[in-house]
């Protein structure tokens, strides 16, 4: 009896260094390596200096998402040091004949966006990319993981990763989920439960009726999030949804090999009995609207809470953090959650800005306008075939009629490699990943929530419990 | 990569948990398609009191007095004494080449995430689990005595104090032996061509998708 992990692991396996040792470094074989023009060059140099050539060209996809404005593109990056990042790319993918979407390429857009929805993550793969966010592509029963630079080099030149098997955990998130609720609030209450380093050491499997009740899309948000709880890789078992999101995309098997494919992926899942190292339950109807109010995601709360109190804990390093962390983000013990009030609104990020997501956003803000307090709000589709998507359903005038901005796609101020940041001080509304330090810029203050809440404070002016106003 | 075998080196100490890599390096210094230079960048934001971006003279910037590493006593430290979850965040490797292009030779902490630590065996910067008993002694010992100093030996896998008090750590024999001789990773894996040829071979006979 396997699980799903085991399954996905055992099939790459190309040597170990001591066989039998569970616990001992494997050769890995990667089916799949998407590249992304910060964690690259360094790699690319590598290789060109030890006269090395990538194994497989045909396993590489390259875009560059991080540095690419959200205006203006036609008229290219201003910024120097971001433009030559990109060219960087753009060059090493033309000398070595690698598939790229160049910026102005419609299929352009956030790396876990754009794989997904090419096909390119296909069930049963090895993914890699040199970014921890490539957890996301676990939702297609995928065995998925970020990678640094030194990786990168290594996959190019040889196909395989040196690595090591982690120890597998069960999340099962089973009933119904409450009206307005999405998977990132599953996957907030489950980092706030389990912490940042909860996972630390494990492959997550989300399981549990629940999480076969999400969309792809729901699952890519959860298995995104597994990271910021720790774990290298999360994946959902395959299903029909899994199956139908593939039919069709450009890279995903036609004819009589997608029969053989698909015949081959509904295999992907845990085999009844299979043991996991950890289980960890969740009550779906338990799940409330989650809000971070701190510096990191395991720091959070359902929206009808308060700011904790670090006098209430006893265990001094967390008490230090969480002084800290208040400090930072100008927020005093016990404050309600709705009287916190954002400057900014970002709805984007490999998180949160696939179509679902621009839908549950643009339902909560149509016919509706913008908070007075709200000094910017921008919606940053995933890809350039998202946007085109959002615009043929309307929704790209729905939120313009509100007073949003409608973006370019890219990273954006998810992590502000971009000119969109936070200015020292300002509080944002973001539906991205990480609520580190100076993540949306230097100062910034971020609060982590779904699509949904974003857009309801957008228009609050203040945090809302999305179930009883919209 | 940088080979490691033994460092008796100054011990600084970063005292608070979930250190990301976004404090270690932060995202505007990702910019650089180069691999070295990153350490006058180390902890940018809490290094210095003004807003740093790539280009600047780091010698004619606003250092903060109060944080730790500008301490004097702390100037040349090759050892970090860290806390839980130290390297969260994102995979940016770009966090390993700071502290090992400021000077750290050796990350000593009670839990490390896992991207990062996998990271640092890269470089050849050695990343230590103690237990958070031994961790709290280290800050107390490190905290009472200016000059602190720590040998690592990676052949005896041992972390050793000023008073001869002797810690074992666990490391894996193949990064050990990567380390000790600093191997170049590929170079050993290229050595499995025919091997990774085999495998492939299987592999698209049984899922020739993907190799469409």
């Amino acid at each position: 009896m396997q699980t799903l992990y085991d399954k996905l692991w055992r099939s790459h396996v190309v040597h170990e260094e001591s066989p039998g040792d569970p616990d001992g470094m494997t050769l890995l074989y990667i089916d799949r390596h998407l590249v992304h023009e910060v964690t690259s060059p360094q790699a690319f140099e590598g290789l060109k200096l030890a006269g090395r050539r990538p194994w497989r060209r045909d396993s590489i996809l390259a875009v560059a998402d991080h540095n690419v404005p959200t205006t203006a593109r036609g008229q290219g990056i201003s910024d120097p040091v971001s433009r030559l990042q990109v060219e960087t790319l753009d060059q090493n993918c033309d000398e070595l004949g690698i598939t790229e979407f160049r910026m102005n390429d419609l299929r352009q857009g956030i790396v876990h966006v754009i794989g997904p929805e090419q096909g390119a993550t296909l069930p049963g793969m090895t993914v890699v990319c040199g970014d921890s966010h490539t957890s996301t592509h676990g939702a297609f029963a995928c065995l998925a993981f970020g990678i640094g630079t030194s990786e990168v080099e290594h996959v190019l030149a040889s196909q395989c990763l040196l690595t090591k098997k982690t120890k597998a955990m069960q999340v099962s998130v089973d009933g119904e989920l409450g009206h307005g609720i999405t998977a990132k609030d599953i996957a907030l209450a489950v980092i706030g439960e389990i912490g940042t380093a909860g996972g630390t050491g494990y492959a997550i499997e989300f399981a549990g009726s629940a999480i076969r009740g999400l969309s792809m899309e729901g699952r890519m948000t959860l298995c995104n999030m597994a990271i910021e709880a720790g774990a290298r890789a999360g994946m959902v078992a395959v299903d029909e949804t899994t199956i139908e999101y593939l039919r069709g995309r450009p890279f995903a098997p036609k004819g009589e090999l997608w029969d053989r494919a698909t015949a081959y992926w509904r295999s992907l899942k845990s085999d009844e009995g299979a043991r996991f190292d950890k289980v960890v339950r969740f009550d779906a109807a338990q799940i409330r609207p989650q809000v971070t109010w701190g510096t990191s995601p395991e720091m959070v709360t359902a929206v009808d809470g308060k700011v904790p109190d670090p006098a209430q804990v006893e265990d001094a390093v967390k008490r230090h953090d969480m002084e800290r962390a208040l400090k930072y983000m100008g927020l005093a013990p016990n404050t309600p959650i709705s009287e916190i009030r954002p400057d900014k609104i970002f709805i984007g990020s490999c998180t949160n800005a696939r179509i679902e997501d621009l839908r549950a956003a643009a339902e909560v803000v149509k016919d509706r306008h913008i908070a007075a307090n709200i000094r910017l709000a921008m919606v940053v589709p995933g890809s350039g075939l998202v946007k085109k998507q959002a615009e043929q359903e309307g929704l790209d005038k729905i939120f313009r009629d509100a007073g949003f901005e409608w973006r370019e796609p890219g990273c954006s101020m998810c992590l502000a490699m971009n000119d969109d940041r936070l200015e020292p001080g300002e509080r944002c509304a973001a539906t991205s990943n990480r609520n580190f330090e100076g993540r949306q810029g230097p100062g910034g203050r971020t609060h982590l929530v779904s699509p949904a809440m974003a857009a309801a404070a957008a228009v609050a002016g203040h945090f809302v419990d999305v179930r009883k106003k919209y | 990569m940088k080979k490691f075998t033994f460092c008796d080196g100054l011990v600084a100490p970063l005292d608070r948990a979930n250190v990301d890599t976004d404090a270690i390096i932060p995202k505007q210094f990702l910019k650089s398609i180069k691999r070295s230079g990153f350490g006058q960048n180390l902890f940018d934001e809490w290094r210095y009191l003004d807003h740093g971006e790539p280009g600047m003279d780091s010698t004619q910037r606003k250092p903060n007095p109060d944080f730790v590493l500008n301490l004097p006593r702390y100037r040349g430290a090759q050892i970090l004494l860290a806390r839980s979850n130290f390297g969260c965040g994102s995979s940016r490797e770009h966090a390993p080449w700071a502290l090992q292009d400021y000077g750290f030779e050796v990350v000593i902490a009670p839990s490390f995430a896992d991207i990062f630590f996998n990271n640092c065996f890269k470089i050849g910067l050695l990343p230590i689990v103690l237990d958070e008993v031994k961790v709290d002694q280290l800050f107390r010992e490190l905290e009472a005595n200016d000059g602190y100093r720590l040998a690592v030996d990676l052949e005896n896998q041992s972390v050793t104090t000023p008073g001869g008090e002797s810690f074992f750590f666990d490391i894996d024999p193949f990064r050990k032996q990567c380390l000790l001789n600093g191997l170049d990773e590929i170079g050993l894996t290229l050595q499995h061509a025919d091997k990774i040829k085999a495998f492939e071979d299987r592999h698209r006979a049984t899922q020739p998708w993907l190799f469409a």
